[in-house]
């Protein structure tokens, strides 16, 4: 059945920001680390993200993708890191073992502790449920990335693209400036999901139209994509009747939104949080497994990959200490939940021990507001506040609490007002 | 009293800039708010004078693991000149072996500023070795 079993004290699965960044800590605290990833190339999602942004809070420093990704494969290598690239996991079982496959030879590892830090996919049209033909030309915006910036492939002339997502905008940009026509963006929701920076320099510099609370409601062409139909849509998604319009286009691109890539952590009995749609971690990101820890994109879909990358380093030194054996386990009855009160979609950690002391919360808004305000309470006591100007689902947030007593046992809860 | 609302795209925050400035925009003249930092003010200027924007794209390279680079002008061009910019980038083709850092073509669209490689590729026949 398997050809090989090996032993490490450190697994980290995928080899993106999120998984570099905790090889490296977990390797640097002295473990001996593992980092595995399906493609031939270190880096995850970034090789194919050639435009820049990157790097701001990470290294001070403006970089792009494949430049941000390299000194993260660098650090990691120095660090000690074994890299197996090309190599899948299949398989993620409970008592830390996983299954993996290299050009065809399957091999067993066991862990002191694995990381997962497998990333995301993206929605497609299926999951969304456009009607119409299923002509070819309509591509996630990801894949569209990947078949320009990768494989040198035209993807086509004139181009719609639903969603205005941060990869949608991107592809905006990209697609003009390899001399498509990109005619328009559509947004369901009354308000662009994407960064401010981006509707500027990627719509805005090219006089792409943006339209905001409107669909596409039909694709038609039957070999290839010929026009869609575009209509408007109420305050609950539904399409207003006459409203509709028909852009004629050759490539429909999909920006609808990324998904955490969790069929490993279902496998091994993880606890999914539906509000993610990630694992349910504690304050130093192990899932309900022991021993298994999850960061990155794989635990929530984060709009940064610096931050993706910082929280792979605090899951990777947990993970480092676990196998060390510098780790005290929690007792469930020290564990309070971490709850996301009015305003709030969703908190990560979704639980703490009670006796933490510092902590770091990342969370996102419900709607979009020109001022919050952010209250960390503890029952009836407040533990930290902080004053956003401009809060919006699309961005996440993150808080540092800091106390030296323990937090009360019904546990924190997190809001905005 | 002129004024102007200006996305600041030099950091993930992208602050809502308010311009205003009497006569001709210059240091002296220029008020801004909304700047969460002092780059806000410098970047606002630059975009009413000459608004200036990085240019990132990809090169055909011959001989290597992988079909193309990835490259990008080394600091931001004028906005005006990123089309030239392009078609001159468009035009180049690199050879394998290419790292990050290596200059792909200087001074392009006559900017003075050099395209440099940010995703390079090996020689094709090492791989698998
Ligand atoms: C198309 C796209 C474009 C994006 N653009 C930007 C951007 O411009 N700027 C920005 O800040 N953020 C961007 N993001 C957000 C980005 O996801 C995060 O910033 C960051 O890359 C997440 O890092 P990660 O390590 O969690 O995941 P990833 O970078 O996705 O890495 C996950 C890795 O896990 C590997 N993997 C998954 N499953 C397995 C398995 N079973 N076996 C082995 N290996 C596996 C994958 O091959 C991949 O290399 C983008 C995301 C996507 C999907
Ligand atoms: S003004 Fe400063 S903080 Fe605001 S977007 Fe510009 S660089 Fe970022």
């Amino acid at each position: 059945m398997v050809d090989s079993t090996r032993e490490t004290d450190v697994v980290v699965i995928g080899g993106g920001p999120a998984g570099l960044a905790a090889a490296t800590a977990a390797a640097n605290e002295g473990a001996d680390v593992l980092l595995v990833d399906r493609n031939v190339q270190l880096g995850g999602i970034l090789n194919q993200c050639i435009h820049d942004g990157f790097g701001l809070h990470a290294f001070g420093k403006i970089l792009t993708g494949p430049e941000f990704a390299d000194r993260y494969v660098r650090e990691a290598l120095e660090a000690g890191v074994t890299a197996c690239t090309d190599t899948l996991v299949s398989n993620l079982s409970r008592n830390r073992e996983i299954i993996c496959t290299t050009s065809g030879k399957r091999s067993r590892i066991r862990a002191k502790s694995i990381v997962l830090a497998m990333g995301c996919r993206e929605r497609t049209r299926g999951m969304i449920q456009i009607p119409g033909t299923r002509p070819a030309g309509v591509y996630t915006a990801g894949m569209a990335q990947w078949l320009t910036n990768m494989a040198n492939i035209r993807i086509g002339q004139r181009v719609v693209i639903l969603g205005s997502g941060d990869i949608g905008l991107i592809m905006a940009r990209r697609l003009t400036w390899e001399g498509a026509e990109v005619s328009a963006v559509i947004e369901k929701l009354p308000y662009p999901s994407g960064l401010a920076r981006n509707i500027t320099q990627c719509l805005e510099d090219y006089d792409i139209p943006l339209y905001l609370s409107h669909s596409v409601s039909y694709i038609h062409g039957r070999d290839r994509v010929e026009a869609v139909t575009v209509a408007k849509v109420d305050e609950v998604g539904e399409f207003i009747r006459r409203s509709e319009f028909r852009i004629p286009c050759d490539t429909l691109l999909l920006s609808v939104g990324l998904i955490p890539e969790n069929e490993l952590s279902r496998q091994a009995g993880i606890q999914i949080d539906p509000a993610t749609s990630g694992a349910s971690v504690d304050e130093r990101y192990m899932t309900n497994v022991e021993g298994i820890f999850s960061c990155g994109n794989v635990l929530h879909i984060h709009d940064l990959a610096d931050w993706a990358a910082e929280e792979g380093d605090r899951a990777g030194r947990s993970a480092a200490a676990f196998a060390l054996g510098g780790y005290r386990s929690s007792n469930a009855a020290a564990r309070v939940p971490i709850s996301a009160g009015d305003g709030v979609r969703y908190v990560v950690p979704q639980s703490a021990d009670r006796s933490t002391q510092e902590l770091l919360l990342s969370f996102r808004v419900t709607a979009p507001r020109d001022e919050a305000t952010i209250c960390v309470n503890a029952g009836d006591s407040s533990l930290a506040t902080k004053k956003l100007r401009r809060a919006h689902p699309a961005s996440m947030v993150q808080m540092s609490v800091a106390t030296d007593h323990p937090f009360d046992e019904s546990g924190l809860e997190v809001r905005s007002t | 009293m002129t004024t102007r609302i200006v996305t600041c795209i030099l950091c993930p925050n992208g602050c809502e800039l308010e311009v205003g400035y009497q006569g001709e925009p210059s240091e002296e003249t220029l008020h801004v708010d909304g700047n969460r930092c002092p780059k806000g003010k410098h970047y606002a200027l630059d975009e009413l004078l000459d608004p200036k924007r990085t240019l990132t794209t990809s090169v055909l390279v011959l001989g290597g693991e992988q079909p193309l680079i990835s490259v990008k002008t080394a600091t931001p061009i004028s906005r005006a000149l990123v089309s030239k910019a392009r078609s001159e980038i468009q035009g180049a083709v690199a050879r394998a072996p290419v790292a990050i850092g290596d200059v792909i073509l200087a001074n392009v669209a006559g900017t003075g500023v050099d395209v440099v490689v940010t995703r390079g590729t090996h020689l094709r026949h090492e791989h698998g070795k």
